[in-house]
């Protein structure tokens, strides 16, 4: 449990921060809340040469709606977003994320951005963001760019973020009334990954219909999924049962989970179904559809 | 409980005092193994196999001696040069320090690095290289009793089989016949799972010799410290360790529950390492070593059978059962008891007949069998006739409250002798059984439950009714190598009548400072408050077996109130001298003696204290001391009444516990705070094994499961709200009518919740749902029985 030698750079800016890692490359890594990349350092399963901890630079953690979206600083500590006025009245899927994600002590130090940048599709946030059709903001030594989140998971553990480039901010459109979201999630014990999960956000008509879909699974594969196919079944359609489990069926088809302690596929793959049930039937419930 | 007899400022037995150890564990003041740093102390790190069983085919340690601050690596070579390479376990079995052939689990223990830093150890271990030959694995122990299983331990000349002992009790042909005349048989395997103390603290120590003096000092996390000091000088004599030239220190301890009796190969090189060296050597497990190398519990493999009469009068029992002990029996049970108390399986039930077997098994997976917060293979045996008694529940279509009601040991039948040889002190349990029934309300929620099932919806209630032996033990049966499981106390009454009393056993946890100065304040009437406590330290405390097994209270306890009463006697002595009466005509109550007849003419015990030492009867010694070495004339057996209540989601198959009603009796109560504090941490510990926790192992001989990641330790959020109630039947031969209690949830817990989910299921035709119930394992029934979600 004791990582082998590195070294430690505290930047105070963004700038600083891109020139060193541009510097080093490959053998530098950003550390934001630690959270995840400590114990993978811990367990030698990982090794940077160099650590560039951007926990010293001013201005990474808010969370605030500006133009039409909400955004959220790069470095915003889980517990800051519980605590988030607007995410509390607003974006109930958010608040359900992150009070399940860990345990308060972890909180406290994990991050948003470092929940999406570590590209672990285990983790809770990457769902949520792609049920809410996110952006991230990313910079670089070519300055800023944005990423759609349906192209930032590139892979297992890999993201479109270069090695020099730093996750600044995450935009959410602020979705318009009679919207709903929920997040619902299978854990063996508090603080554990999901066994599986579902992150359902909704926006629905006068008539009950659904206008807008977002639906999207953890830890249902090697990254993050979103279910399309499920998506298209609800659009345009009436919230009722039936349709609900129809487009749970098609989520659950997408997942291609893998056994482990947690429980096999097939429960693993039924899971993914049954919560995608229970998250599609609350959102529509906080929507104003019951 | 009746009203305590002392007053609040004394503090005797009854009274929920406040515990004297809080205030610097809260402050985190504790001062435990890793917080002993010594001038010039070295760091010690293992390289661990990552092979279940391979043969070492070199060790290379080159590169890891090159990195600045590696001063030495230790493998078994080293320590054959000083035949230190293999100790004895306290089963009498063999256990590697180091090997020098082979590994036979994942994570033993190859080298060992010590170092000026423990970083540079880490790195050191890295850098060291073996390779190794992977041998055939084997994991399942009923395999390893195949006839062409690998015999695993190739370093007994003899052994021609994984077979480790054949253990059995109770009449077979008598049994046999019995099930031959029953009306109805029920039959059930069950396994009770490899699992882990997972104390708070990991295991470590600190070696420290002193080479002018010749003096060793080890810190160590031990709750036997008495017992492995003897041990050391036997087994290390011929290197030149004499026992008065050893000191085992126990300092705090961060829980203990059995895992820390074991001597672990660490502590014996970290010892080997500063006797070679001459410096302070500190060695302290991290969490995944602890998890995966330290000795588990349970891992029993169990074959029931219960006998009963039509109306469901039980007539017969008979256990057959697997032990699965690992590549070495390193249990750490009484000598003579290699299955420990497991034939306590006869349970609160007045069964006739009774025969039960165990046969323990070498397989590659870390040594041990030790007794996880119950007293010797009591839990397996409490979970085997709980689980069995509801089968023939089912089978009869009765009440399991109804039946266990009709089949218990009556109140007036004890003294009680089991069918399997022990002799049940004293109990009661229709009365805790109906007592938890009343809180929990028993018949509402069957009725509840009714009305539910009628709806689609998953609810169970159930007991377990168990009965503990606890206390061990009486000198003419219970020994560990040969050292009788005896305990003491030694008590001192100073000139002005505060006290300072030394025990042979450890608290981990359990509150010894504040209730073993509850007993001395009860027989003595000295405030409680002003006795000190001390343990742990072989250089002052008198010699003991340690604390284990809840024998803390029946035997240590039994001792500081014996050791009080002697003191008490001469105080009688002294008060008769300065009354200028005879003995005969003084009576006694807490604190002080008075003339009979004459209440005012009085001496208070410490009036009698400053006598003692100031005006002391001629002819008499001075002082006021006793010592007490307590050899109990039987165990103790608590028992209570726990129910559960569990509603299971349709959907993903979780048990969630909604209530859990947990009626004890261990007897007189020292501290009933205390005693719930024990409950509540042993409730919590008993559904971590129903629910959550499981070491298991993949066909390679990998450990699954060795980490917290996936060592699933319960927290408040999986915990219900306890409900705890007490009766009391006073333990007719102990000192005070006490018995012990730090057990007894971790034992009778994990029953009743598995009990409750097959009640919840019970109409779908279910009669078993092996422990940990995972929610995998629940939706899998549902599924089959079309009702999953
Ligand atoms: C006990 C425990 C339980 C946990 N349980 C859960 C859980 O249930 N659900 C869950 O979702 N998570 C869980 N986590 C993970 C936790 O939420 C992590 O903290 C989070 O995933 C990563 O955030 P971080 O700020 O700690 O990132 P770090 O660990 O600092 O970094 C993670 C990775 O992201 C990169 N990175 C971080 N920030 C940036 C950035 N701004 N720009 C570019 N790259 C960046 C780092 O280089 C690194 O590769 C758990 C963690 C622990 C320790």
């Amino acid at each position: 449990m004791i990582p082998s030698a590195f070294d430690y750079h505290a930047p105070a800016s963004i700038p600083e921060a891109i020139a060193l890692l541009s510097r080093f490359g490959e053998s530098a890594k950003v550390i934001s809340g630690g959270q995840s990349l400590l114990p993978l350092l811990k367990l030698r399963l990982g090794t940077a040469e160099h650590l560039v901890d951007i926990g010293r630079i001013a201005g990474l953690e808010y969370v605030r709606e500006e133009g039409g979206s909400l955004r959220i600083g790069g470095r915003t500590r889980e517990s800051v977003l519980e605590r988030s006025e607007i995410v509390q009245t607003r974006f109930p899927i958010l608040l359900d994320t992150a009070r399940v994600i860990a345990d308060p002590l972890v909180r406290n130090r994990a991050t948003v951005g470092g929940n999406l940048a570590h590209g672990d599709p285990a983790n809770d946030h990457p769902a949520t963001m792609l049920a809410l059709r996110a952006t991230v903001v990313a910079q670089g030594p070519n300055g800023e760019r944005t990423i759609p989140i349906d192209r930032f998971f590139t892979g297992l553990f890999a993201t479109a973020l270069a090695a020099d480039e730093i996750l600044t901010e995450i935009r959410i459109p602020v979705p318009p009334n009679r919207s709903g979201g929920a997040y619902m999630k299978l854990e063996r014990k508090v603080g554990d990954y999901a066994t599986a999960a579902a992150a359902a956000q909704v926006t629905l008509d006068g008539a009950g219909n659904f206008t807008e879909v977002g639906l999207a699974l953890t830890n249902a594969g090697p990254v993050p999924v979103r279910a399309s196919a499920a998506e298209d079944v609800l659009l345009g359609k009436r919230a009722d049962d039936a349709r609900i489990a129809e487009a749970a069926r098609r989520a659950a088809e997408v997942a291609s989970p893998t056994a482990d302690r947690r429980g096999s596929v097939e429960y693993k793959r039924e899971m993914a179904r049954v919560l995608a049930v229970r998250a599609l039937k609350k959102a529509v419930e906080r929507a104003g559809g019951r | 409980m009746s009203e305590p007899r002392t007053s609040p400022e004394v503090c005797g037995m009854g009274h929920s005092m406040k515990r004297k150890e809080d205030p610097r564990f809260i402050r985190g003041k504790g001062n435990y193994v890793d917080d002993i740093q010594l001038p010039g102390m070295l760091h010690m790190d293992i390289v661990r196999s990552p092979f279940a069983h391979a043969k070492i085919k070199s060790i290379d340690a080159s590169k890891a001696l090159k990195i600045p601050g590696v001063l030495a690596v230790i493998t078994g070579e080293t320590l054959a040069k000083y035949n230190l390479h293999w100790m004895p376990t306290l089963m009498s079995d063999t256990q590697m320090v180091l090997p020098t052939e082979k590994v036979m689990y994942q994570a033993q223990e190859v080298a060992a690095v010590i170092a000026t830093d423990r970083y540079v150890a880490a790195d050191g271990v890295e850098a060291v290289e073996v390779d190794y030959e992977p041998l055939p694995v084997v994991v399942d122990p009923f395999k390893a009793l195949a006839p062409d299983a690998p015999v695993l331990r190739t370093d007994k000349k003899d052994k021609k089989d994984n077979r480790i002992f054949h253990w059995q009790a109770g009449d077979r042909a008598a049994t046999d016949k019995a099930f031959a005349e029953s009306d109805v048989v029920v039959k059930q395997d069950m396994y009770i799972p490899r699992i882990h103390v997972a104390s708070i603290e990991t295991c470590g120590c600190v070696a420290d010799f002193d080479r002018v003096s010749g003096k060793l000092t080890v810190y160590m996390t031990t709750q036997a410290p008495h017992a492995v000091r003897t041990v050391f000088a036997l087994v290390a004599g011929h290197v030149g360790l004499s026992e008065e030239k050893i000191r085992i220190i126990s300092p705090d301890i961060g829980g203990g529950f059995g895992g820390k009796v074991p001597v672990y190969p660490g502590y014996v090189i970290a010892v080997a390492a500063s006797v070679v060296i001459g410096k302070p050597v500190k060695w302290v497990e991290d969490r995944m070593e602890n998890l995966q190398a330290d000795s588990f519990a349970r891992d029993y493999h169990i074959h029931a059978e219960l006998a009963a009469k039509k109306d469901g009068t039980m007539t017969a029992l008979r256990i057959k059962t697997l032990a699965d002990h690992g590549y070495a029996d390193a249990a750490a049970n009484p000598s003579k008891f290699p299955a420990g108390l497991f034939s306590i399986c006869t349970g609160s039930y007045a069964l006739k007949h009774a025969f039960a077997e165990v046969d323990g098994v070498y397989t590659n997976k870390p040594p041990g069998g030790i007794a996880y917060r119950c007293s010797f293979r009591v839990t397996e045996a409490v979970h085997c006739i709980e689980r069995i008694t509801d089968v023939l529940a089912q089978e009869l279509k009765m009440d399991p409250a109804e039946l266990r009601l009709k089949n218990f040991i009556p109140p007036e039948k004890f003294p009680w002798k089991s069918a399997l040889g022990w002799e049940y002190d004293s109990g009661n349990y229709p009365a805790a059984l109906h007592k938890a029934m009343e809180i929990v309300g028993y018949e509402a929620l069957r009725k509840e439950q009714a009305e539910k099932r009628a709806r689609g919806e998953l609810m169970g209630i159930c007991i377990s009714s168990f009965t503990e032996i606890v206390g061990a033990g009486p000198s003419k049966q219970f020994d560990i190598l040969g050292l009788k499981m005896f305990d003491s106390c030694e008590l001192r009454i100073h000139p002005t009548g505060k006290a300072l009393a030394r025990f042979g056993t450890k608290s981990q946890g359990q509150g010894h400072e504040t209730t073993y100065a509850q007993i001395i304040a009860e027989e003595l009437g000295i405030p409680a408050a002003q006795v000190q406590v001390e343990e742990g330290d072989t250089d002052t405390a008198p010699y003991g077996l340690g604390t284990y097994a809840s024998r803390s209270t029946p035997t240590a306890g039994a001792a500081g109130s014996l050791a009080a009463r002697k003191v008490r006697e001469k105080a009688k002595q002294i008060a008769a001298h300065l009354l200028e009466c005879s003995p005969d005509d003084l009576v006694w109550e807490p604190g002080k003696f008075s003339v009979k007849g004459a209440p005012s003419r009085s001496k208070t015990i410490q009036e009698i204290a400053l006598a003692a030492y100031t005006n002391h009867p001629q002819g008499m010694e001075a002082g006021l001391e006793a010592v007490s070495y307590y050899d109990p004339p039987n165990l103790t057996f608590p028992f209570g009444s726990y129910i559960a209540v569990v509603d299971i989601d349709r959907g993903t198959g979780q048990v969630k516990v909604r209530r859990f009603v947990a009626v004890d009796d261990c007897g007189n109560i020292i501290n009933p705070m205390i005693v719930d504090g024990q409950i509540h941490g042993g409730l919590a510990m008993g559904l971590a094994p129903a629910l959550l926790e499981e070491i298991s192992y993949d066909d390679e001989g990998n450990i699954t499961g060795g980490s917290f990641m996936d060592y699933l330790l319960p927290t408040a959020v999986e915990t219900p709200s306890w409900e705890t109630a007490k009766t009391v039947t006073p333990s007719p031969h102990h000192p005070f009518g006490a018995k012990g209690v730090g057990e007894s949830a971790t034992v009778g817990a994990p029953p009743a919740i598995a009990n409750a989910v097959v009640d919840a299921l019970a109409h779908l035709g279910v009669r078993h749902v092996e422990i940990p119930i995972t929610p995998e394992k629940v939706w899998r029934l549902l599924k089959e029985k079309g009702l999953a979600e």
